[in-house]
């Protein structure tokens, strides 16, 4: 009959400093382990129950490929006290909406519901997180094996250019390396999957003390917190998941391969390691791509789209993750013009931009965007881009739910010194994939000298 | 075997030693109660008209410094005349592409240095410019904004480059099955020259000129066939004094609206094959002509359809997705418009299985005839009548409510209303609804997949005549760019 115990780690004002970005929220560890993050938001009587499980695609076995992404289909599928079906007709009963999404390095659900329905959310994910293999069999690993098969065949071998990304990373990434593999793995690794592998999975990473849990909306917080005791406080912890840890990666060579597919048009990746997530260089990589590819002011949009017109986009990004990123520029050549000429334009941008430091507009430009988009991260509790969601981001990433303000800080010091210097260091010449698309039979279209990418 | 048999012994044991921890072990045997759900309270729909007739719809929001402000045209595709198809599109693409002296570059790099997102684009009956910024900088992006409305240029240089990047996403469009699949769905279900069917071909957009282009807006951008959508943390007299300012002027001239034929309604049942070697799956695409916005019947409409698939629980993803695991997600919609639109039920199917998916279609199509549960009517209902708050949170949404109330001419009442109309929806006006809009006997069924693995099973099924066309059918050639 003991009162369950409740650490209270902070609590937030509500007031704020003007121009600071803050989600004001509660941050609770249940004895077990479970991270519970709370914030009101009483504009609409809505909830939204968002729950991040500290595993990827990056935890996977060689072999088992796909398997965290499989691993979240069967999150659907009923659980000890739910039968098959139950989960989403339950949801939908109550007006509710639900998802699930899979990276390299996490998990995550959530349920966005009329605020009368949160404790049915509460109720759904707790059963899933504590009695989730009671109810798995063979027939629905297998049924959910299917749609995740026709999942790679609508987002992957179907769409044009699909299979770039999974050539990009195997080239980029020994493969040892955890990100060396896509999100949603091969058809023969998903083939291999076993039940077994589902009930192992769900025991080493579906514990309380590698999850939290983020409610966001028309909550009362003393009352919700109580809920969440109820439901999830009977849940036995883990064994503590030690973090990734993998040897840090240098790519020291310039891999120029290309692959044919049913495309009208050739199409150019290139793309380099670059540190992590929050990591010294990250901010800068980000804001180097937007001067790069943001608008059409930005330098490669400028010559290659704009003036020069032989490209119909090119779009460069810092794709940041938790071991590593990526910096990636993609562009596709208009009829008549081979990838060769992409590849010399742009390669003449990032040497100016390693010559000399970008104009100051150019980085307040992108800062100001960076900012602005800030604030559109405010406006919704629920979704994969709401407040729920971001709270449980920055807590995994940053170690802090409430790390807005010290993320848009990260901007708003840089100087174009610091761009160039990103630009130097990282987009080496010698240490990066370049990947071409080509028309089938139209290999002449790619960057030279060649190799097929396997 | 072993190993995994021992882990879930222990497994038991902290469990019970959990439990005895904590008394408060819920019951889990069935769903907790939960009370009623609470009533979507709004800010106001408020209106003004300013001086020069504008009218100007606001609802204040102030939980977040942004503001959303859209400037609608009753003008779009429907308005594309005879062998200029596409003009609506290309016309307010090119708003941002120069005004008032400004060049393209100029705009852009004056728009993005605030941090706010301005667009334009045309979509069937109505056309848009869109401001979505920081409050702090709502009135230099306002101004820029005008602009890009009001005194655009149409400069002859952009238009050649914009040219070039239309005639290169057409011939990207060769690539993607989905998007061949509904272009032939539409062009085959409304005809090739009717608002809807109709798509623009390689030779009309190459023989757009700038004076199509100045002539077409001047017509329908008045101020008396416009309106202005506002979302977000301004105050009514405040908002209303800057309009004054920046649209006051806008002229004023009376535009004759443009009647739509109806689209003659599928007799038969016809099979539309469109090759795609190699394809990894086949893209179906099955339907009829639907009905317009404007329907008494549109409430019933929108639960039925939840029902067959407008959900994940819906029968077409139950079955084809959960049940037989032949694709990632089967769905269909009804598209709304002031004319009857179409009604469409698709899916991305493995190339092996197309035949099977297809009667599984059929089997759906069929059943959503017969009379259904009362667990099913509920269920669609609560999720249209209950998540209907989540669709007033972002100011962007809010403002897309907004103007669907005023291009529709919805009761000002309707957002307060909704929850209580769908829920008043009944077993007998779902079935009726199915039997009037879903007539199996009357579709078209479009396949984009590889014809070779495919076509043989699909004729065996003896779902109608099979036409085999070919990509080329349906886009056109692939256009070719002069350098």
């Amino acid at each position: 009959m003991r009162k369950t115990l409740v650490l209270l780690i902070t609590l937030c004002s509500v007031l704020s400093a003007q121009s600071q970005i803050k989600i004001p929220y509660t941050h609770h560890v249940l004895p077990n382990g479970l991270n519970v993050l709370l914030h009101e938001d009483h504009s609409t009587p809505t909830v939204t129950v968002n729950t991040w499980f500290h595993v990827g695609s990056g935890y996977e076995k060689p072999g088992r490929t796909g398997f965290a992404h499989l691993f979240e289909h069967l999150m659907f599928m009923g659980s000890g006290h739910i039968a098959e079906g139950e989960f989403d007709k339950l949801l939908e009963s109550a007006g509710a909406e639900n998802n699930g999404s899979t990276t390299e390095d996490r998990t995550n659900y959530y349920e966005d519901l009329p605020s009368n329905a949160l404790e049915l959310a509460l109720y759904l994910d707790s059963d899933r997180m504590g009695f989730l293999v009671d109810a798995m069999t063979p027939q629905s690993v297998d049924a959910q094996r299917a749609v995740v098969k026709n999942e790679r065949r609508q987002s992957y071998e179907n769409r044009p250019y699909g299979l770039s990304q999974e050539t990009i990373l195997k080239n980029l990434y020994p493969p040892t390396h955890p990100y060396s593999w896509p999100v949603i793995g091969s058809m023969a690794d998903l083939s291999a999957a076993t039940y077994d592998d589902v009930v192992e999975f769900f025991k080493t990473y579906y514990v309380p003390n590698n999850a939290s849990v983020a409610i966001a909306g028309d909550i009362n917080p003393q009352e919700t917190l109580k809920l969440v005791e109820k439901w999830f406080g009977g849940i036995p912890a883990g064994k503590t998941v030690e973090p990734q840890n993998p040897a840090a990666v240098r790519l020291n060579e310039e891999k120029i391969l290309f692959m044919e597919d049913r495309v009208q048009l050739p199409r150019l990746y290139m793309t380099w390691i670059t540190p992590q997530r929050f990591a010294p260089g990250d901010a800068e990589l980000d804001v180097l791509a937007n001067i790069l590819s943001g608008g059409k002011n930005s330098r490669l949009y400028q010559k290659l789209v704009y003036e020069l017109q032989i490209a119909q986009d090119v779009r460069a990004f810092q794709g940041s993750s938790k071991l590593s990123s990526q910096f990636q520029i993609v562009s596709t050549a208009r009829s008549g013009h081979t990838l060769e000429e992409l590849k010399k334009v742009i390669q003449q941008e990032i040497n100016k931009i390693k010559n000399e430091a970008p104009k100051q507009r150019e980085l307040k430009r992108a800062v100001n965007q960076f900012e602005a988009s800030f604030l559109d991260a405010l406006e919704k509790p629920g979704g994969f881009g709401g407040k729920a969601n971001q709270l449980n981001e920055y807590f995994y990433y940053a170690g802090n739910p409430d790390y807005a303000n010290e993320d848009l800080s990260r901007y708003k010091a840089l100087s174009v010194d610091d761009i160039q210097t990103v630009a130097q260091i990282y987009l080496r010449d010698n240490g990066r994939v370049i990947l071409s698309i080509v028309p089938k039979g139209k290999t002449d279209l790619a960057v030279q000298p060649k190799e097929e990418g396997k | 075997m072993k190993k995994i048999f021992l882990f879930s012994i222990r497994l038991i044991v902290i469990s019970a030693f959990c439990f005895s921890l904590y008394a408060q072990t819920p019951d889990r045997t069935k769903p907790p109660q939960l009370s009623p759900p609470q009533k979507l309270n709004l800010p106001a729909v408020q209106q003004f008209v300013l001086s020069n007739g504008l009218k100007v719809v606001l609802m204040e929001k102030h939980e977040v410094p942004l503001v959303q402000l859209n400037v609608i045209i009753k003008m779009g595709s429907v308005n594309d005349p005879e062998n200029k198809t596409g003009l609506a599109g290309l016309t307010m693409s090119m708003l941002t592409e120069g005004a008032a002296g400004k060049t393209s570059l100029e705009l852009a790099d004056a728009i993005d240095f605030l941090g706010a997102r301005i667009s334009a684009n045309a979509g069937a009956h109505s056309s848009g410019v869109y401001l979505h910024t920081p409050l702090s900088k709502f009135d230099d992006a306002l101004k820029i904004m005008s602009d890009i409305l009001l005194r655009p240029d149409f400069p002859q240089n952009e238009l050649d480059r914009k040219k070039k990047d239309r005639l290169t996403s057409l011939m990207q469009m060769h690539d993607q099955p989905t998007a061949i699949a509904t272009a032939a769905f539409n062009k085959i279900l409304f005809g090739k020259d009717h608002p809807y069917g109709r798509m623009a071909s390689e030779n009309e957009i190459k023989g757009f000129s700038v004076e199509d282009m100045k002539s077409f807006y001047k017509k329908y951008s008045t101020a008396n066939n416009s309106f202005v959508i506002v979302v977000g943390d301004i105050k009514k007299e405040e908002l209303k004094k800057k309009l004054e300012n920046i649209f006051g002027k806008w002229q004023k001239d009376d535009v004759k609206e443009v009647k739509i034929k109806e689209p003659a309604q599928v007799a038969g049942r016809i099979v539309y094959l469109i090759d795609k070697p190699g394809a990894a799956q086949s893209v179906i695409n099955i339907g009829r002509i639907g009905t317009s916005r404007l329907t008494p019947d549109y409430n019933s409409i929108v639960v039925m359809n939840t029902l067959l698939g407008g959900s994940f629980t819906s029968r077409l993803n139950q079955n084809l997705r959960e049940k037989h695991g032949y694709t990632y997600g089967a769905s269909s919609r009804f598209v709304f418009r002031p004319s009857p639109g179409s009604f469409i039920a698709s899916s991305s199917v493995q190339t092996e299985v197309t035949d099977k998916a297809l009667i599984e279609f059929f089997n759906e199509l069929d059943g959503i005839r017969e009379p259904l549960t009362n667990a099913d009517l509920n269920r669609a209902k609560n999720l249209v009548a209950l998540s209907y708050p989540g669709n007033f949170q972002s100011v962007a949404e809010i403002a897309g409510e907004l103007e669907e109330m005023v291009l529709y001419k919805l009761p000002s009442n309707y957002f307060g209303e909704f929850v209580s109309k769908i829920l008043s929806v009944n077993g007998n006006d779902v079935n009726g609804a199915a039997k009037k809009y879903i007539v199996p006997d009357q579709m078209i069924i479009v396949v984009v997949g590889d014809k070779a693995k495919i076509e043989e099973g699909i004729k065996k099924l003896n779902l109608g005549e099979l036409k085999n066309l070919s990509i080329e059918d349906v886009l056109g050639k692939v256009p070719q760019l002069s350098k």
